[in-house]
């Protein structure tokens, strides 16, 4: 090959990345636009929003759709519900999980791959199918319109995974390792606590986020375990706003969207690689 | 943790490197082991115990239940103490061999199986899209994949609703305005099966295929690079070099994947449930699990659809999970 044809095919080169490189650039903006027009229409008075001309930037924004949602209380009762919802569910799943997790990736025992089959098959269980006795389950145990109810039901939806996703970083801590600090004089335990654990931090952190995001963002079980006005969680209490009356006011919705979005978002952002590299790990490697 | 307590055996310097007291059977089989066995054999299962149990109350109990009420005739009668009876099959047959029933679940399998093939389609082609440009488009591609993806369902389910708004939406404007298509104007999108079902797919796809992006885009990046120079040397195309080398290289991620949309996408709830909620017939835009959610009244009628739910389910991914089963094995 000559250098000027290599040269033109570079130059080719180039100028087909550039192109790819737009096109990458439009989808990102085709994406991101539902996120943009959520934030820009929060800061837009009414009758701004109740025009037929939208306003794509909102160069005279306003406060007072968030004035709104804050001067609301039944925003805060609804936050109160959903930030004790998620941390219980948090709390307890994240630790079960861990459990299960080192068992089946550090011992052999039988009965090991059945619970694996089953973890397998009961993510796809359809929920959606079964919210009807879980609510009946639930309301003869007297958890209905309780935390704790759906807490269990949270708890229930989200160990599968976690312990899938977990068993991925396990196994991903060569037992060796482990082996290695025995050999130095360590106990199985302090080389568990000192060697492995450090290096399952990320997987830990990966899956409470992934379990925050889930019990946070859920609308389907708590719309059926919470029917209790007084004990709607955000979800709930967002969705009501549209529904409470036709002529829905969307700067408040977008206010109130905004607002349970952005810690979510910061959340996921921080997280999120490892979330589905510890996906990928658990889901390839056998 | 189930690990023994550290032995005093274990930390004198000179023990040998595996001390016999160390406890659970993490060691290969085979090696002796001396100290309580018992504990040793009841390790794993204690530690199963705790995430079995939540499990058992909150999806097992509430199956078992389900299934069991499926064949007996629990209404509001029931409800109020009178004991349920045993009608066999009956409320199957009811169900099957009503043309509704029959419609609601051809719509969620066409419904699925779209918006399974269009998520992984758009997700794979954005993928290699991702793994081809420069750093700066692939940030701005990443970035405005995860907005989407991280968002909760809810708060996205307000903001369609908010562009598709007959009123004041921005789609409809953008329809009418620049476009010229001023029949548009006053436009509802969720009136017409067709076009909620249109709006819907949007929505799911939208949502979906950040996951698949990121996560095929991993498994690119884990196709050694050595590899695919070694197939340019020998002439491959960029896109024979994509089709016969990378893919079939990620395939086991792209199974994964594929397996999960198709679940995730018969079983679609908060979608259709917020869309119909927004003002579309129901009963002419129901799939199975807003279905289902309109049983409620009749556990019985609810448990059987839920039962011919799983059975589709389970139908529908029976290859794929056979595979899994036995790469797991």
């Amino acid at each position: 090959m000559t250098a000027v044809a290599a040269r033109s095919r570079r130059r080719r080169g180039t100028a087909g990345r550039r192109l790819l490189g737009l096109a990458a650039v439009l989808v990102a903006l085709v994406w991101v636009f539902p996120i943009y027009w959520m934030v820009s229409s929060a800061f837009l008075p009414t009758n701004r929003l109740r025009t037929p001309e939208p306003t794509f930037f909102p160069t005279d924004g306003t406060l007072a759709n968030f004035r709104r949602v804050f001067a609301d209380p039944t925003f805060f009762r609804s936050f109160q519900v959903s930030i004790s919802v998620t941390l219980l569910t948090l709390a307890v799943a994240i630790l079960f999980a861990f459990l299960a997790a080192l068992a089946i990736s550090r011992f052999r025992f039988r009965g090991r791959k059945p619970f694996i089959v089953t973890i397998l098959v009961v993510q796809m269980i359809p929920a959606e199918g079964l919210f009807i006795s879980q609510y009946q389950v639930l309301d003869t145990w007297h958890l209905v319109n309780a935390v704790a109810g759906l807490s269990v039901v949270y708890v229930a939806a989200i160990l599968p995974f976690t312990v899938w996703m977990l068993r991925g970083f396990v196994t991903g801590v060569p037992l060796e390792l482990e082996e290695a600090a025995m050999v130095d004089g360590l106990s199985r335990t302090a080389a568990f606590f000192r060697i492995t654990f450090p290096l399952l931090a990320p997987g830990l952190v990966a899956s409470g986020v992934y379990g925050f995001l889930q019990a946070w963002n859920e609308y389907t079980l708590a719309l059926v375990v919470m029917t209790d006005p007084d004990q709607r969680t955000l979800p709930l209490w967002l969705q009501g706003l549209v529904e409470a009356n036709r002529a829905t006011d969307w700067g408040v919705v977008m206010a109130g969207a905004t607002l349970i979005s952005v810690p979510v978002i910061v959340f996921f952002l921080f997280v999120q690689r490892r979330m589905s590299a510890g996906l990928v790990a658990g889901a390839v490697k056998g | 943790m189930s690990a023994t307590r550290s032995t005093p055996a274990a930390v004198v310097p000179p023990a040998p490197p595996r001390a016999p007291a160390v406890g659970p059977p993490a060691a290969p089989p085979g090696r002796p082991r001396q100290r309580s066995p018992r504990r040793a054999r009841l390790g794993p299962y204690l530690l199963l115990v705790p995430a079995l149990v939540p499990v058992a109350i909150g999806l097992g109990y509430p199956l078992v239940r389900q299934f069991v009420l499926s064949f007996q005739e629990y209404g509001m009668a029931q409800q109020f103490g009178r004991p349920a009876e045993w009608v066999g099959l009956r409320n199957y047959t009811e169900l099957l061999s009503d043309p509704y029933v029959w419609g609601v679940i051809a719509r969620s399998v066409a419904f699925c199986l779209v918006n399974a093939a269009l998520t992984m389609g758009v997700g794979i082609a954005l993928a290699v899209l991702m793994s081809r440009v420069g750093r700066v488009a692939r940030m701005t591609l990443q970035v405005g994949l995860l907005l989407a993806w991280g968002t909760p369902v809810l708060a996205t389910m307000t903001v369609w609703q908010w562009l598709f708004d007959s009123q004041y939406g921005v789609v409809n404007w953008l329809l009418a305005e620049p476009l010229g298509m001023t029949g548009m104007r006053q436009h509802s999108w969720i009136i017409e099966p067709a076009s909620f079902y249109l709006v819907a797919t949007v929505i799911v796809v939208w949502m979906s295929v950040p996951f698949v992006v990121f996560t095929v885009y991993a498994g690119l990046l884990q196709v050694p690079e050595e590899c695919m120079e070694a197939a340019q040397l020998d002439g491959a195309t960029a896109w024979q070099r994509l089709r016969y080398l990378a893919l079939p290289m990620v395939a086991p991620v792209l199974l994964v994947v594929a397996l999960l949309q198709v679940i995730w996408d018969l079983r679609v709830f908060t979608q259709i449930y917020v869309l119909q909620r927004a003002g579309a017939p129901t009963r002419e835009t129901h799939l199975l699990g807003t279905f289902i959610y309109s049983l409620s009244k009749e556990f019985s009628m609810a448990g059987a659809m839920a039962t011919i739910m799983l059975v589709i389910t389970l139908a529908l991914t029976a290859f794929y999970i056979r595979r899994m089963l036995r790469e797991e094995a």
